[in-house]
């Protein structure tokens, strides 16, 4: 690794190599920018917005851009949190999230961020979107009300396990969605295996196993035991 | 001929390459009306692509139909331009008439009446599209007709040729519009000069995109010409954007439909200065009827060996194609206009890379707007020295104007940059104007105080779009017909834009309703700052412009629509029982509920 090439986060000196983002060398290095559509193993999508930091004063999305030798980065400034709870809470409202009753609760990353950042309310009226369950599948139940868009399905199913059962498609807050990749439209009429990456791949509760609820309970589960922002090493490649 | 021989002539014609996929969706569409489950299937199979993709791309844009559409579908274009030429009441009776619900296809499956993004005729509207044939000047007496027509079902073909008669409007001349060059005088010029001489004269002309950011054409013809093409299909491309989304803009309209030889030669020396063979023109839907006539016009370049390979007697090789797209605004911003072409939904990318190092299929790409293209044409023909004479130090040359909105003359005005805003709306018959909608929602609402500004990228940068509003019109009620249109659009990929353009439509709704609150101008001021900081592209970025300029400059227009308090609650107590007094025909006193304020 180049000496040159540290970056400031936060004022703390973060290591990286070239080539690598932001994102990237700070989860390396152990330090917690929040984030919903980045996963590690995966190019960056880009869409969540809740990396934002402030790149020598600019804005900029942490997964999507690179280090830079000498680069000075703001990331858990009072602004900065400010705009990720509005975004988050844009995720609440424009979603149908109801926790206590989610299997996900726990080990979900949009709670536990929500958690994290400290939001209170959801602030905005809620959209209370019209988003059809799909229980076709043998193994799998799809539940969209909580669909997030980060496209992580996606990427897996076609980089992982090669079969493009999902894909991203529509416009804008009424037709952004999951497209599953059959004429019905249904899950049970692709190649879809509860084996999948793309099974065990969503942040959230959209992608879940059917006859498995709440093998832990609630209180045990990844986010009862430590915060988000002290599960980074964790993540990290 | 049988729908799926239909279906797979389309595709084979097109190479059964999935990159197509618009153009494909949109030829079988045609035929068909709809694109069906089965179709979506079909074509999915026959270019190779995940089924998931191909509806992924069939359902992005508002010009493909997944679900069966009227025989007769029916489009108001809604822009602020048409609402002020009384659109809604036309609908209205329309929908009255025919007794249908404005989005719903009537029983009978005959006809579907709704509203559609400005469809670029703001200086002849009320304006429309019927089965996306696109129709200017609606008056009650012709809605009357043409309801009797469509009863009748009367092929469209068969209705009054001038109802769908498009004028160019041109007001204003200058070096461009007034240009006394043949088909082939610039090109050849440029040929003679050779592409490193041409983009010289390009950069010391200092034209800049006429897209509204300005960006310098020789900076970006270098860095394209500059950068090498990857792999088995290296190639160079020249992308002529006329995708002319801009609500309040429709000068690209006239240049293609007067000037296309113009346009076609400067996407040719763009090919020679950057080496490039393949140049392609992304009309925008609304504008499918220039399509023939633009064809035409390539046709009989062609045959004039201004196309094709040996371009007049040398070895240069360039061509053009057109590519029709389907209802998406966002598809101006180049790099999602660059996936449209590739036949995906028009997502704009992360960037860099930037298009001119990898855009259409991942090769070297120039974007360039419609009038950047043209105008490159006069610097090729009459040299940088001349044209740097026309404009200001900073913008040289001249802006077309499309002029709308409250004047007697509405149309295209071209001037040298550097005229300043109360010029244009003397010029037009412009008077007792509060406010200058300047290059579109996503631009600069300028009122009467900054009059004396001038039109330049040093001062007010524009694409076009110059919506004249006089001092009858409620400024409150244009920025809330952009808010709607920036939902409408918004792509949908980021956060920040998807959710935002909903909530600021949302509440500025409520304000209209006249249950906002102080609290409600804060709260859109809070996600101006947001959407404009967070925002995946230049949509979500100034989507609250015309808000945020509103509230600045007329906020009186907003203050006395709200309540005097301090919160005031989205929910109407009353309101909520409209369903069930619909419901039961009751409309009594007992049927109502009086809210608290009121009380």
């Amino acid at each position: 690794m180049n000496a040159n090439n540290i970056f400031q986060l936060d004022g703390e000196d973060i290591p990286f190599r070239s080539g690598q983002t932001i994102m990237q060398a700070a989860t390396h290095h152990g330090t917690y920018i929040p984030h919903l559509c980045w996963h590690p193993d995966f190019a960056a999508h880009g869409s969540c917005k809740l990396c934002t930091v402030k790149v020598n004063g600019r804005f900029g999305s942490s997964c999507t851009t690179e280090a830079q030798p000498g680069m000075n980065v703001e990331n858990r400034t009072a602004e900065l949190d400010d705009k990720r709870r509005t975004l988050l809470q844009m995720f609440f409202v424009e979603g149908n999230h109801f926790c206590p009753s989610c299997e996900k609760s726990g080990n979900c990353t949009l709670q536990a961020t929500a958690y994290e950042l400290k939001m209170m309310s959801p602030h905005f009226d809620m959209f209370y979107p019209d988003r059809p369950v799909d229980a076709s599948h043998p193994d799998i139940l799809l539940d969209f009300n909580r669909c997030i868009m980060c496209s992580l399905c996606v990427t897996a199913s076609r980089e992982v396990d090669g079969k493009n059962v999902f894909a991203m498609g529509g416009r804008g807050i009424l037709g952004r969605r999951i497209h599953i990749n059959s004429e019905s439209g249904k899950l049970a009429d692709t190649d879809f295996a509860a084996t999948d990456r793309a099974a065990s791949i969503c942040p959230v509760g959209v992608i879940l196993r059917k006859r498995k609820g709440f093998a832990v309970p609630i209180g045990e589960r990844k986010y009862d035991l430590a915060p988000i922002s002290a599960q980074v090493k964790e993540a990290a490649p | 001929m049988s729908d799926i021989d239909m279906i797979d002539a389309v595709v084979d014609r097109h190479r059964r390459d999935g990159t197509r996929l618009v153009q494909i969706l949109r030829e079988i569409q045609e035929q068909l009306g709809w694109l069906s489950p089965a179709t979506l299937t079909r074509v999915a199979d026959a270019v190779g692509w995940p089924r998931a993709e191909v509806s992924g791309t069939a359902s992005f844009y508002s010009f493909f139909h997944k679900r069966p559409r009227g025989r007769y579908c029916v489009l108001w274009s809604d822009n602020i331009t048409d609402r002020m030429l009384g659109n809604a009441d036309l609908m209205d009776a329309m929908c009255k008439k025919l007794w249908l619900e404005p989005g719903r296809v009537s029983e009978d499956g005959l006809v579907s009446v709704n509203t559609t993004s400005c469809t670029g005729m703001c200086d002849q509207g009320p304006a429309l599209l019927v089965n996306y044939r696109a129709m200017t000047r609606m008056t009650q007496a012709r809605l009357g007709e043409m309801v009797g027509l469509i009863r009748n079902e009367t092929p469209i073909a068969e209705w009054p040729a001038e109802w769908f008669g498009v004028e160019d409007n041109i007001r204003r001349k200058d070096i461009l519009l007034a240009h006394d060059l043949v088909p082939g005088q610039a090109l050849s010029a440029a040929l003679e000069r050779g592409p490193e001489k041409m983009l010289a004269e390009i950069k010391d002309a200092r034209l800049r995109g006429r897209g509204g950011a300005g960006f310098s054409t020789g900076l970006k013809w270098e860095a394209c010409r500059n950068a090498e093409g990857h792999g088995a299909g290296a190639a160079h491309y020249v992308v002529c954007n006329a995708d002319e989304g801009e609500p309040g803009t429709f000068k690209d309209r006239v240049l293609l439909t007067s000037y296309a030889d113009l346009v076609f030669e400067g996407m040719s020396i763009a090919g020679l200065v950057v080496g490039a063979k393949k140049g392609l023109l992304y009309l925008r839907g609304e504008y499918r009827y220039l399509l023939e006539p633009l064809e035409s016009a390539l046709a009989v370049r062609r045959e004039a060996r201004l196309l094709g390979k040996n371009i007049l007697g040398s070895n240069f090789e360039f061509d053009i194609e057109i590519h029709l797209g389907a209802g998406a605004y966002i598809c101006g911003e180049e790099s999602a206009l660059i996936e449209s072409l590739e036949g995906k939904p028009g997502r704009p990318r992360i960037r860099p890379p930037f298009p001119v190092t990898k855009g259409y299929l991942g090769q070297p790409t120039t974007v360039n707007n419609v009038e950047t293209l043209a105008a490159s044409c006069l610097i090729a023909a009459h040299g940088s020295e001349w044209y740097a004479q026309h404009g200001t130090e900073k913008s040289t040359g001249t802006k077309i104007l499309s002029v709308s909105g409250d004047c007697e003359r509405p149309g295209i005005y071209e001037y040298p940059y550097g005229v300043t805003v109360r010029q244009v709306l003397e010029d037009c018959g412009a008077t007792d104007s509060q406010a200058v909608q300047n290059s579109g929602p996503s631009g600069v609402c300028v009122a009467e105080a900054e009059f004396d500004r001038r039109i330049a990228f040093e001062d007010l940068p524009t694409a076009g779009a110059f919506m004249v509003f006089d001092e009858t019109r409620d400024m409150f009620e244009v920025a809330r017909n952009f808010a709607h249109f920036f939902a409408h659009e918004s792509c949908g990929f980021c956060t920040p834009c998807r959710v935002g353009t909903t909530l600021v439509r949302n509440m500025m709704d409520k304000i209209a309703r006249q249950h906002g609150s102080p609290y409600d101008i804060d709260e859109l001021f809070k996600l101006h700052r947001l959407m404009q900081g967070a925002s995946h592209c230049g949509l979500g970025n100034s989507a609250c412009n015309p808000v945020f300029d509103t509230l600045n400059k007329f906020r009186p227009a907003y203050e006395r629509r709200l309540q005097s308090l301090d919160y005031e609650p989205a929910f109407d107590l009353d309101a909520a029982l409209s369903q069930a007094r619909q419901m039961t025909g009751r409309d009594d006193a007992g049927a109502h509920l009086q809210n608290e304020a009121d009380a």
